[in-house]
């Protein structure tokens, strides 16, 4: 083993991280908040946005993100009108393009989780909570969403991954985050293994935290499945609170 | 209307190429499919034996290639393995640079992460085999390959199909990424039609119908597939 | 008088224990052809591990096997426990006794005649045709035969059970193994299932009958076995055990089931 050798390289691949973090993070806000939307739409009763919102998904989940991606950044470019627009200095960056076609496909993907979400939320408790006076955007956000987005937090955790997997892809519009960084390794130094032993790490480790997270996050959402914890004695309390609130 | 020239099948078009990288994509991934069988089968035997190294080896198999990006699994298989092509032929006397065929290195690159998929897949429906039933095939006497055949094989492979469905498209999708190496399927001829036309929005539109043509007719395939199965099938019946 | 019918079945000091537990504590029997033996006990008295360590399903820690005359070769291993030595010779014997389950445990990924044929055909390796000929008599006595071609999952509990005698009964068994065959059942199915297993006593048949149903064991079969806390407490003919057996433990799990 050659130790001095997967230091350095090593090395180099964090100095990418910030990158690919930055990928990820972005894109997934993004996407998360782009799905909300098409969730909304699909669900909304409306032929027109139904229709849409289905058609957004069967096309960004059936065609390979990397041809996505290479629409947006070479594709677009290509009219005129795009280069003259107030978008092209946002456009003719690489790593926005990048962030652009991310957010879109995880949409599509995080749309669907969603909408699974949505769909176990038993109809008798949205009931109960009508029953209490609660409508609109209370009922969305006191009842609604807390049980869909438990319900879909195991499926986004995979998500998740997906994505951190998947801003790989914006090393081919030149953005050099850590895949990027360690093809160039390889291709200099042929050492094929070393290079791909040290990105592979940071990948696992950074999947590993996340997932842990959202772990921790789950966890926290399913506080009523576990029982009755050491602190009932607050509970009453909490509920109380929460009467207040809803009125 | 000349971009219907362009896309033809015509000297100047490129429709015929498109279908043949289409095609390709096709094999690639029909051949990612066996490779990831053979992977994932041994895999996912790895995890159930119940043998502690076996199922730290098999664990670390599924962690490693379902979380790492499948544009790095295929530098280290297209990369490596040409690497280990180029010294065999130095030993044998070749000078030089020797690629291992981008074919090949699409298909066990994309086989190998299938297989990391796969083993979940039939690890999970051998979990979905009832305990019950293979002890009434231990009672009336069946020796355990028989056991294995009869009984085990067949309901694994029921259980499997709606994975194995998901796996396929991922894979269909992952093939797309084989276009680094050079191998002329979809993506890479849309990528090359693209380039020399100047008409990237047309053939990354085309390209990408094309995908939705392929993802879309072998979701029918396998949703037709798994009806055929599970119309007497207990979860089918679970489902009705 | 007739002559004693021929031995079917005997089980010599069986004993097994699971880790520290001990379930069977040395339980013998003799089962002559054509007997009819019902084994009763609460749960946990170690009833179906007894049942299940005859067909080897359960390997017992020690004791003696013996179906038709063979006995079935044990080694000990090295931790003192026992393991059958001849595999060959432990799938023989199994295709010898027919086992009912208390759930079925019908293939569902086979038709019920599919079911019936696979074990004639690829472990007795019998011709297919016989094997279905065979098959369609079996379904008609358990009153199936219109559902041949249905998988199991669409069966109910009671046509599943007749099924799954069935498919025991294709393999021409010496001895009946009956694992709680009506505990699983709705009430109201468990009938059409005593009914199948009274015409099997009535044929003649040896069966060996894990059961909570008093009156199966008392109006049907010949000989009754109580086990408590593995061992036998009681056992005679259903008279003797039933009327003259002054055990309170086997009272009170009369009695309960009474209720």
């Amino acid at each position: 083993m050659d130790f001095p050798f997967l230091i350095d390289t090593l090395g180099k691949l964090m100095a990418a991280l910030p990158t690919t973090l930055g990928l990820f993070s972005l894109s997934v806000t993004i996407g998360g908040l782009l799905a909300i939307g098409i969730v909304w739409m699909r669900v909304s009763g409306h032929f027109v946005l139904e229709r849409f919102a289905r058609a957004y998904v069967f096309v960004f989940r059936g065609s390979p993100l990397l041809i996505q991606m290479f629409l947006v950044y070479y594709g677009l470019g290509q009219f005129p009108a795009v280069r003259h627009s107030l978008f092209w200095p946002l456009l003719r960056e690489p790593f926005a393009c990048a962030v652009i076609s991310l957010a879109l496909c995880t949409a599509g993907y995080t749309a669907e989780i969603f909408r699974g979400g949505l769909l176990a939320v038993p109809a008798r408790e949205v009931e109960a909570a009508r029953a209490t006076g609660m409508s609109g955007f209370l009922l969305l956000r006191r009842i609604i969403a807390p049980i869909a987005l438990r319900q879909a937090l195991p499926s986004y955790s995979t998500e998740i991954v997906l994505m951190v997997k998947s801003t790989a892809l914006a090393s081919l519009v030149t953005v050099w985050e850590v895949t990027g960084v360690a093809q160039r390794i390889i291709s200099q130094t042929y050492r094929t293994m070393e290079v791909f032993l040290c990105a592979a790490a940071i990948y696992l480790v950074l999947n590993f935290i996340i997932v842990r997270l959202i772990g921790l996050w789950e966890h926290r959402l399913s506080r009523h499945r576990r029982g009755m914890p050491v602190s009932s004695l607050s509970k009453p309390l909490q509920a109380g609170g929460n009467l207040g609130d809803a009125s | 209307m000349a971009f219907i020239e362009t896309l033809g099948f015509g000297s100047t078009g490129w429709g015929g190429l498109l279908l043949i990288g289409a095609l390709t994509t096709l094999a690639v991934t029909l051949a990612s499919l066996g490779v990831g069988a053979v992977l994932g089968t041994l895999v996912a035997w790895a995890k159930l034996s119940g043998n502690r190294i076996a199922g730290f080896v098999g664990d670390a198999y599924t962690t490693i290639f379902r979380g790492v990006p499948e544009l790095l699994v295929i530098y280290l298989v297209y990369f490596g393995g040409s690497h280990a092509v180029t010294s065999a032929g130095k030993a044998l006397g070749f000078e030089g640079f020797l690629g291992l065929p981008s074919f090949l290195a699409g298909a066990i690159a994309v086989g190998v992460i299938s297989g990391a998929y796969q083993a979940e897949v039939y690890r999970g429906a051998f979990l979905a085999v009832l305990p019950g039933e293979i002890e009434a095939a231990r009672a009336i006497g069946m020796p355990r390959l028989l056991r294995f055949r009869r009984i085990i094989v067949p309901q694994i492979l029921r259980f499997a199909l709606p994975g194995l469905g998901n796996v396929w498209q991922l894979s269909l999708k992952d093939s797309a990424l084989v276009s680094v190496t050079g191998l002329a399927e979809l993506m890479r001829t849309s990528q090359v039609a693209a380039g020399s036309t100047r008409q990237y929005f047309l053939f990354y539109i085309v390209g990408g119908c094309l995908y939705l043509v392929l993802t879309s007719f072998s979701d029918r395939a396998f949703g037709a597939a798994e009806a055929h199965t599970g119309k007497s099938f207990r979860r089918g019946l679970g489902r009705a | 008088m007739t002559a004693t019918p021929p031995t079917a079945l005997t089980v010599r000091d069986l004993r097994k224990s699971f880790g520290d537990l001990p379930v069977l504590k040395g339980i013998s029997l003799d089962a002559r052809e054509g007997d009819v033996i019902s084994i009763l006990g609460a749960s946990g008295s170690g009833k179906s591990t007894f049942l299940r360590c005859i067909n080897l399903l359960e390997t017992p820690d020690s004791g003696e096997i013996t179906v038709a005359g063979e006995t079935i070769a044990m080694r000990r291993r090295r931790d003192g426990h026992m393991e059958p030595s001849d595999r060959k010779q432990v799938d023989r014997i199994r295709s010898e006794l027919g086992m009912v389950f208390q759930n079925f445990n019908l293939w569902s990924h086979m038709t019920i005649l599919e079911n019936l044929i696979e074990g004639p055909i690829h472990v007795l390796k019998r011709s297919r045709a016989e094997a279905i000929a065979e098959a369609e008599v079996l379904l008609e006595k358990v009153g199936i035969a219109d559902k041949r071609h249905h998988y199991p999952a669409l069966l109910s509990g009671g046509q599943q059970q007749r099924a799954a005698i069935a498919r025991a009964l294709a393999m021409r068994p010496k001895v009946m193994l009956f694992d709680e065959p009506t505990s699983a059942l709705d009430p109201e199915l468990v009938g059409e299932v005593l009914r199948v297993m009274r015409a099997l006593a009535e044929e003649g048949r040896t069966m060996l009958v894990v059961t909570h149903e008093m009156g199966f064991a008392r109006n049907v079969s010949n000989k009754v076995m109580f086990l408590h806390q593995g061992l036998v407490e009681a056992e005679g003919s259903p008279g003797e055990v039933f009327d003259e057996l002054k055990s309170d433990r086997f009272r009170q799990f009369i009695s309960g089931f009474k209720k």
